[in-house]
C-alpha cells in the first residue's frame, strides 16, 4: 500500500469502514468504490488469471473489467459500485486456481 | 411485466433527451441507464458535480443540469443502477438491477449507448495508473479526484480539456505527450470551412490551449515510440520527440485519441455497420431519424458516430419524434416542425468533425501495434499472436477469437475489437469492413447464473 | 491433378481427415468458408464422449469408444507437433440424474448395451453420497450419476488451431474465405469457388457441416443432415470446482464453467435466447448450487449437425466414385478416429474399418 494518496481529493465526507483484502479502510460513503480505492492508495485491484499480472482501474465507466473485485462472493466491478459500510472486498480468486494458460 | 411505448437505453444526452421528447409527444417512457444517477458519461453525475464543482469542469458541463432536470416528469419512468445485459426483438429488454433481473417490453427502442474510448494499445497500457482520459475525468466529475503526478498521452480535445479543468482544480499535469504533428493540424485547415460553421466550438478549443500554455505545461508533440515503464504499476512514460528520448515519472497516465461508438447493444441485435474511414471506426447504418434497419429499433448519440454531446442531444430528439410519429402521437406537420431547428444544429455540430478527425487523427502505431503489445487486455492476446492467427487461415475476428481467446473475456471485446480488426485487415490486405468485428451476443455484460436462472419459467411458477 | 485429395470444409471434421492424409504423404488442399460461416467446430461442448452413443446401434458406441482409446495418442503426437497442448483429460464422465426413476431406466439401458458390445462399456452407478465424495459442488437435488470410465473432454478450439497448425505444417493448403459453387468430375474432380477459385484434385471429400445439405445431392449424396441449435454458457473463470464432465457443465481448462446446452430445432437460427440461457443456467446451479453467484460472461449458440438418426454418415458417391461424404454430430469425439483410422476406408487399405453400418443404405427413400 502506498503512503500516499496519488490524488488530490477535492470532496469532503464521512467515512465507512470496509476491508480490502484484509486491510481495514475508511473510505467516503457512498463514494464509487473504484474512485474511493485509488484515493486510499490501492492502485491494483487484482491480478489477471492468465498471467498474473496487477490490474487497476482503467476506464471507470463499466466497460473494460478491470477493476474486478468479490464484494459477499460475487466478482463485481468496483467502478459500478457504490461504498456501504462493512462491504468486505477482497481480489477475485480465479487467479490462484492453478489455471494456467 | 412493465410496458412502455418506448424503451431508451442510456441516460446521457441522447438518451435523456430523448426520452423527454417523446413523453412531451405522450408516449409512456421507461428509461434505462446503468450509472446510479443520470447524465452519461459526458454530464457524469452532474446535478452533483455541477454544485461542487461547476467552476473546475466548465459551462459545457454544468448545461447538462437542464437535462437531467427535464427527466423528472410523468411520462418518464427513469431506472438508475439498471444495466441492460439483453435485448431481444418485439421488443424486450433484460436488465439487473440491485442484484436481481428484470424486464421492460416496449414497441420501440432506442439506443443511446454512447462512446467509448478508442483503445490505445502501448506497451504498458494495462499497468495499474494507466488509465484512459475519460476515466481520469469521471474520477474528477464524480468522485472530485484528481491525479497529481499524472502525464497524458495522445491527442485530441479531450486531452486539452482534462488538461485544463486539472490546472484550474490546482493540480495540473506534468506534461501533455501529443502524437499529432503539426502537418496533421496544417492538413486539417482544408476542413476549416466546416469547422468555421461552428466558431464557438473552435474558439473554446483555441482557449483551452491558450490555458494550459498559461500553466507552463510542457507540450510534446509529434510523440512516437511511446511506452508505459513501471514495475507493477505506471511509474514514467517513456517517448521519442523532438529528435531525442524522453522519460517523464508519472504515477498516473491518462490516454487518449479519440472516442468510438459504443456498438455493443446494436451489433447483438444484428444491426449492420459501415466502416467510417474518416473516424477510423464502425458505425450502424441508420436512415436519417436515426431508425435502424430493424423498424422501431433506433440508435442516437454517440453510438451512431461520433459527433459530441450536443449532436447527441438532437438526435435523441429527432429518433423520439419519430417514434412519437409512428407511434401516432405527432402528425408529419408537428414531427416535422419540431425536426428542422434539430437538423440545423446536428447539421452545424458534425460541421466540426471533419476538422477535428484529420488535425488529431489516432495514433497509427496504436491502431496496429508492434507484436509483443497486449491487445485483448482480458484474456491478455498480443497483436503478435493476432499476427499469428491471420497465418493459420483466420480471415475474420470471429476464427482469431476461437484461436487465442482475444475478445472472450468480461469485456466482450470492447477494448480489443477494432484493434483487431484492423490487424487481420492489415495482414490479410483486406479492408476493415470486409474482416468484420467480432458477432456479439447476451449477456452484453456480464449476469449471475441465480439472476438469469430466477428468470426461468419453472422456477418463477414454483416461486409464486 | 494438383492434389490427392480437396476436402470440402475446414472444421475440425475436414482438418482432422486432412491430417491424417498428409501424415500418410499424401497431397491434400481444404476448402474453408468464411469468418461468419455456421462452424459447430467453433462453438460445441468439447466433449470426448462415449455413454449415451449408439443405444440403438452398438456399433456406433463402438465407434465412439474406437476413437476415444485413439484420442490420447492422437492429442500426444498433435501436441509433440505442434508445441500446443489440446487440453485432454479422460478420468471418466457423468451422467447426472435427478430423479431415481430416469438414473434406474438409464443403467437399465446401459446394461442392455453392456451386454451387446460383449461387456466392455465400463460404467458405475454412483449415489449421491458417492457422487459427492468425488464432486464436493454437487447439489442435494442430484440423485446420483452414472460415471462412464472412457469419457472426457478437451479443449475443442485448441484442436481446431492445432489441426490448422500441423495441416499447414505437414504442406496442406487451407482456402479461406470460399464458397464452393461447383464440382465437376471430367477426369479428375475440379472444385469450382464463387470467386474463380479452381482446385483439381483426385478424390474429394464433403465435409461442409449443413452445407452438405446444398452441395451432397449435387454429387450424388442423399446428405439428409439438418441443425439443430445447442446453446451454451459459460461463466467467468473460477477456482477449480467441478472434476469430471457432464452434459450438463464442465470446467474447462482457462477455468471457465461451461454449461450446456439445449436442443432446438429452429432452422438455422443460431441465435440465443433469455428463456435458454435461463433454463440452462438453473439447470447448472441444481446440479451445483455454488454456480448461482458465478457470472455468466459469454453464451453462444451452435448449430449441431445432425443425420436422421443423429448418427454419423460415410458414403462414396455412387454417381462419382471418388467423393465421399464424412459428416457427424461429434465431430471432437471422433477427430482421433476422423485423423487415425479413416483414411484406411477412403484410401481403402487392408485396414479399413467397416463402415456400412454409417452408409446412407439406412435412409429409405421416401
Amino acid at each position: 500500500m502506498k503512503p500516499a494518496s496519488p490524488f488530490l481529493e477535492l470532496d469532503e465526507g464521512p467515512r465507512v469502514r470496509v476491508v480490502f483484502d484484509g486491510t481495514p479502510l475508511d473510505l467516503r460513503a457512498g463514494a464509487n468504490l473504484a474512485a474511493a480505492l485509488l484515493a486510499a492508495g490501492v492502485q491494483t485491484l487484482r491480478h489477471t488469471s492468465v498471467s498474473g499480472a496487477p490490474r487497476g482501474p482503467f476506464c471507470m465507466m463499466g466497460a473494460c473489467y478491470d477493476c474486478l473485485v468479490e464484494i459477499d462472493g460475487v466478482v463485481r466491478q468496483a467502478c459500478m459500485t457504490e461504498v456501504a459500510e462493512g462491504m468486505e472486498i477482497a481480489r477475485p480468486r480465479a487467479g490462484e486456481a492453478g489455471h494456467g494458460a | 411485466m412493465a410496458h412502455s411505448d418506448l424503451a431508451v437505453v442510456g441516460a446521457g444526452p441522447a438518451g435523456m433527451a430523448a426520452a423527454v421528447t417523446a413523453a412531451e409527444a405522450g408516449l409512456s417512457v421507461t428509461l434505462l441507464d446503468e450509472q446510479p444517477r443520470p447524465g452519461g458519461q459526458i454530464y457524469r453525475d452532474v446535478d452533483r458535480a455541477a454544485a461542487r464543482r461547476g467552476d473546475i469542469l466548465g459551462a459545457d458541463f454544468t448545461v447538462g443540469v437542464r437535462l437531467t432536470g427535464a427527466l423528472a416528469q410523468p411520462g418518464v419512468a427513469h431506472v438508475p443502477g439498471a444495466t441492460v445485459w439483453a435485448i431481444e426483438a418485439g421488443w424486450r429488454l433484460l436488465y439487473t438491477r440491485d442484484g436481481r433481473a428484470a424486464e421492460v417490453t416496449a414497441d420501440r427502442v432506442i439506443l443511446a449507448t454512447g462512446a467509448m474510448e478508442r483503445p490505445m494499445p502501448l506497451p504498458g497500457w494495462t499497468l495499474p495508473g494507466v488509465m484512459t482520459a475519460g476515466a481520469g475525468q469521471i474520477l474528477l466529475k464524480q468522485s472530485g479526484l484528481v491525479p497529481r503526478e499524472a502525464v497524458l498521452v495522445g491527442c485530441g480535445p479531450l486531452l486539452y480539456l482534462v488538461a485544463a479543468q486539472m490546472v484550474r482544480a490546482g493540480v495540473p499535469p506534468r506534461a501533455l505527450v501529443e502524437t499529432q504533428t503539426k502537418a496533421e493540424l496544417i492538413a486539417a485547415f482544408r476542413h476549416a470551412g466546416g469547422a468555421l460553421r461552428n466558431g464557438p466550438a473552435l474558439a473554446k478549443g483555441l482557449g483551452l490551449i491558450a490555458e494550459i500554455a498559461g500553466a507552463g505545461i510542457d507540450r510534446h508533440t509529434g510523440a512516437t515510440d511511446i511506452a508505459i515503464d513501471g514495475e507493477g504499476q505506471a511509474e514514467a512514460v517513456r517517448f521519442r520527440a523532438g529528435g531525442r528520448v524522453h522519460r517523464i515519472p508519472a504515477r498516473t497516465v491518462l490516454l487518449h485519441h479519440g472516442v468510438v461508438p459504443n456498438t455493443q447493444a446494436a451489433r447483438s441485435l444484428g444491426i449492420a455497420h459501415r466502416w467510417d474511414h474518416g473516424q477510423h471506426c464502425f458505425a450502424p447504418v441508420l436512415d436519417g431519424w436515426g431508425e435502424t434497419e430493424r423498424a422501431g429499433l433506433f440508435i442516437a448519440g454517440d453510438g451512431a458516430g461520433i459527433a459530441g454531446a450536443k449532436a447527441a442531444e438532437a438526435a435523441g430528439r429527432l429518433a423520439a419524434l419519430q417514434a412519437g410519429r409512428q407511434a401516432g402521437r405527432l402528425s408529419r406537420g408537428q414531427r416535422d416542425r419540431q425536426a428542422a431547428p434539430l437538423r440545423a444544429a446536428l447539421s452545424r455540430e458534425r460541421a466540426l468533425r471533419p476538422f477535428l478527425d484529420a488535425a488529431y487523427p489516432p495514433h497509427a502505431p496504436a491502431l496496429r501495434p508492434p507484436d509483443a503489445t497486449v491487445v485483448c487486455r482480458c484474456e491478455e492476446v498480443t497483436a503478435g499472436d493476432i499476427r499469428r492467427y491471420a497465418t493459420l487461415g483466420c480471415t475474420g475476428p470471429n476464427q482469431a477469437k476461437a484461436f487465442g481467446r482475444a475478445g472472450m473475456g468480461p469485456c466482450q471485446g470492447r477494448y480489443c475489437g477494432l484493434t483487431v480488426t484492423a490487424l487481420l485487415a492489415e495482414a490479410n490486405r483486406q479492408s476493415p469492413e470486409a474482416t468484420g468485428y467480432y458477432r456479439i451476443r447476451p449477456p452484453l455484460k456480464p449476469v449471475t447464473l441465480g439472476e438469469l436462472a430466477a428468470m426461468d419459467a419453472p422456477a418463477r411458477d414454483a416461486a409464486e | 491433378m494438383d492434389w490427392d485429395y480437396a476436402i470440402i470444409g475446414g472444421g475440425v471434421v475436414g482438418l482432422s481427415v486432412a491430417w491424417g492424409l498428409l501424415r500418410r504423404d499424401l497431397r491434400v488442399a481444404v476448402i474453408d468458408g468464411d469468418d461468419g460461416a455456421f462452424r459447430a467446430s467453433r462453438g460445441n461442448f468439447g466433449l470426448v464422449w462415449v455413454q449415451s452413443k449408439g443405444m440403438n446401434e452398438p456399433r456406433y458406441a463402438r465407434w465412439s469408444q474406437r476413437s476415444a482409446a485413439a484420442w490420447a495418442g492422437f492429442a500426444e503426437e498433435l501436441a509433440e507437433r505442434t508445441g500446443r497442448s489440446v487440453g485432454l483429460e479422460q478420468n471418466g464422465g457423468y451422467d447426472l440424474h435427478f430423479s431415481e426413476e430416469t438414473l434406474a431406466a438409464t443403467v437399465a439401458k446401459y446394461e442392455e448395451l453392456k451386454e451387446r458390445l460383449d461387456g466392455d462399456y465400463p460404467f458405475e452407478v454412483l449415489g449421491h453420497n458417492a457422487l459427492r465424495k468425488e464432486e464436493p459442488a454437487i447439489g442435494p437435488t442430484v440423485v446420483g450419476a452414472i460415471l462412464h470410465h472412457q469419457d472426457g473432454h478437451a479443449n475443442p478450439l485448441n484442436l481446431l488451431m492445432a489441426l490448422a497448425d500441423d495441416v499447414r505444417r505437414m504442406g496442406g493448403r487451407v482456402l479461406t474465405g470460399k464458397t464452393v459453387t461447383e464440382v465437376t468430375k471430367p477426369d479428375g474432380f475440379r472444385v469450382a469457388c464463387s470467386d474463380g477459385t479452381q482446385v483439381a484434385a483426385g478424390k474429394i471429400v464433403l465435409s461442409a457441416g449443413l452445407g452438405a445439405a446444398q452441395l451432397g445431392p449435387r454429387l450424388g449424396f442423399r446428405a439428409p443432415v439438418r441443425p439443430q441449435r445447442g446453446q451454451v454458457l459459460i461463466t467467468e473463470k473460477l477456482p477449480k470446482m467441478i472434476n469430471r464432465p457432464s452434459l450438463i457443465a464442465r470446467q474447462v481448462d482457462e477455468g471457465g464453467i461451461q454449461i450446456g446446452a439445449t436442443n432446438e430445432e429452429v432452422g438455422l437460427d443460431d441465435g440465443v435466447t433469455q428463456p435458454g440461457l435461463s433454463h440452462l443456467a438453473a439447470e447448472a446451479i441444481a446440479a451445483y448450487p455454488a454456480l448461482a453467484r458465478a457470472q455468466l460472461v459469454r453464451s453462444w449458440g451452435a448449430l449441431r449437425v445432425l443425420s436422421p438418426d443423429g448418427l454419423p454418415i460415410y458414403q462414396e458417391s455412387a454417381e462419382m466414385p471418388g467423393a465421399y461424404l464424412v459428416t457427424c454430430h461429434s465431430g471432437i469425439t471422433l477427430a482421433a478416429a476422423h485423423a487415425l483410422t479413416l483414411p484406411d476406408w477412403l484410401e481403402s487399405t487392408g485396414a479399413a474399418p467397416d463402415l456400412e453400418a454409417f452408409s446412407e443404405a439406412r435412409f429409405a427413400v421416401s
